[in-house]
């Protein structure tokens, strides 16, 4: 079966998605990541979906349900390289999904995690504790 | 018919002429169209007219023949369309040109009836033939300005403006509807992408009402930048629209307000680590304007 390929850099974990995310597939992701979070105890994930051009309700469903696991697990989640076509239509399910933190590319959000992973409020993160 | 033709080319003079006259007779708002030009057009139909290719017949106006007289009528109709002419009175320019045309044809042919009241039947049919023609060029012609001004109004009122490295606004003018919003929220995301920025400020001083729906629209775009990794920066809202959203009930609790555009600018200035600061021993450059006048 397919798999998408998760990459580990040091203590975080990197996982693009090139192809047409399908359910099963976005199932054997959200495994595959709690799986190897736990085994490497990673302190992040970063989950590019700049390649991304069709989103419907499950996948943003199993986006938040990674970032959700990820937390229980002791590591953040950061979502990059949404395309507008994506943030628009995820707008208009309804899904605004707040638990999940965005970056605007890979650059900024492995600078987050970082920041994160050494305890750094920082400067250049997308979003602040108000 | 070829008799009718003839008899117009002779009177070519005469017809234009009796139809300028009757057209002054007629109520018509002479600062809209000058006199000169409503003469150039007569002359230019009437001669397209008169001078038909061959085989080409008064009954069919449809007819291949008399393209050049329907190109004729469209080009009037655009200029009429321009000068903000009425339907009526653009129909009224044809119509005009009947009752010249039949008083013609009665001193041609008072001995012949028959052929009398055929000629007047065929002149009629082709005179409302191109009035109505002309009145649905008058139609096609203001439909096209319409979208097109539509167009123009839609670009026109979203422009994303580029503050800073990765700092970009969109100043709101108007009132957002539904398609409005759309385009905002997709002209927004796309210039985030574009310029790579971080921060997004949408400024809303010129929206002159907002009810729950354009809440909703604005509270989109908001979200949607969000899940792009942008913040947004709502800004330029008037103590009355501030008070409408509360006794609406809006929960705006997510969303970053300023009153002010510079306010949301240097927080997001801030946030991005930057500041603007006054330079040591200088003084500010207002106070020497100030001191001139």
């Amino acid at each position: 079966m397919e798999r998408i390929p998760i990459l580990r850099i040091g203590s975080l974990l990197l996982v693009t998605i090139q192809v047409d995310l399908y359910d099963d597939l976005a199932l054997q992701l959200q495994d595959d990541l709690s799986t190897r979070i736990a085994d490497l105890g990673a302190t992040g994930v970063l989950i590019d979906i700049s390649a991304l051009e069709i989103v419907d309700s499950f996948i943003g469903r199993t986006l938040a349900n990674i970032a959700a696991i990820a937390r229980v697990l002791d590591a953040e989640t950061v979502v990059v390289g949404m395309q507008p076509a994506v943030a628009i239509t995820l707008v208009e399910l309804g899904m605004s999904l707040p638990g999940i933190r965005t970056a605007l590319n890979v650059d900024l959000g492995m600078e987050y995690l970082r920041q994160a992973a050494t305890g750094g409020d920082g400067v250049g993160t997308d979003h602040y504790a108000e | 018919m070829i008799k009718l033709l003839k008899m117009m080319r002779d009177n070519q003079d005469r017809i234009l002429t009796d139809w300028l006259d009757g057209l002054k007779a007629s109520a018509r708002r002479r600062d809209l169209i000058g006199d000169v030009e409503v003469k150039e057009h007569a002359r230019k139909i009437l001669t397209l007219i008169s001078n038909p290719p061959p085989n080409t017949v008064l009954e069919d106006f449809s007819s291949e023949g008399w393209q050049t007289v329907r190109d004729q009528l469209m080009e009037i109709s655009i200029s009429r369309v321009a000068h903000g002419s009425s339907p009526s009175e653009t129909a009224q320019f044809l119509l005009s040109l009947k009752p010249v045309m039949f008083k013609l044809i009665r001193e041609q042919l008072t001995t012949a009836p028959d052929e009398l009241f055929r000629e007047i039947d065929v002149t009629n049919n082709f005179v409302d033939a191109m009035a109505l023609h002309i009145a649905e060029s008058y139609i096609q012609s203001r439909d096209k300005v319409i979208a097109r001004q539509q167009e123009e109004m839609l670009e026109l009122s979203t422009p994303v403006v580029m503050l800073w490295d990765g700092i970009v606004a969109l100043p709101v003018i108007g009132t957002l509807d539904s398609s409005r919003a759309q385009m905002v929220m997709e002209s927004l995301l796309h210039a985030i992408v574009q310029t790579n920025s971080r921060f997004a400020i949408i400024d809303i001083t010129g929206v002159p009402t907002v009810d729950t729906l354009v809440a909703q629209h604005l509270l989109k775009t908001i979200t949607a930048a969000r899940l792009m990794g942008a913040e947004c920066i709502l800004s330029g809202i008037r103590p009355q629209i501030a008070q409408t959203i509360v006794h609406l009930g809006i929960t705006l609790n997510d969303v970053v307000t300023r009153s002010k555009l510079s306010d949301a600018f240097r927080l997001a200035l801030e946030r991005s680590g930057r500041a603007v600061v006054q330079k040591a021993g200088q003084a500010p450059v207002v106070a020497p304007v100030a001191g001139v006048s």
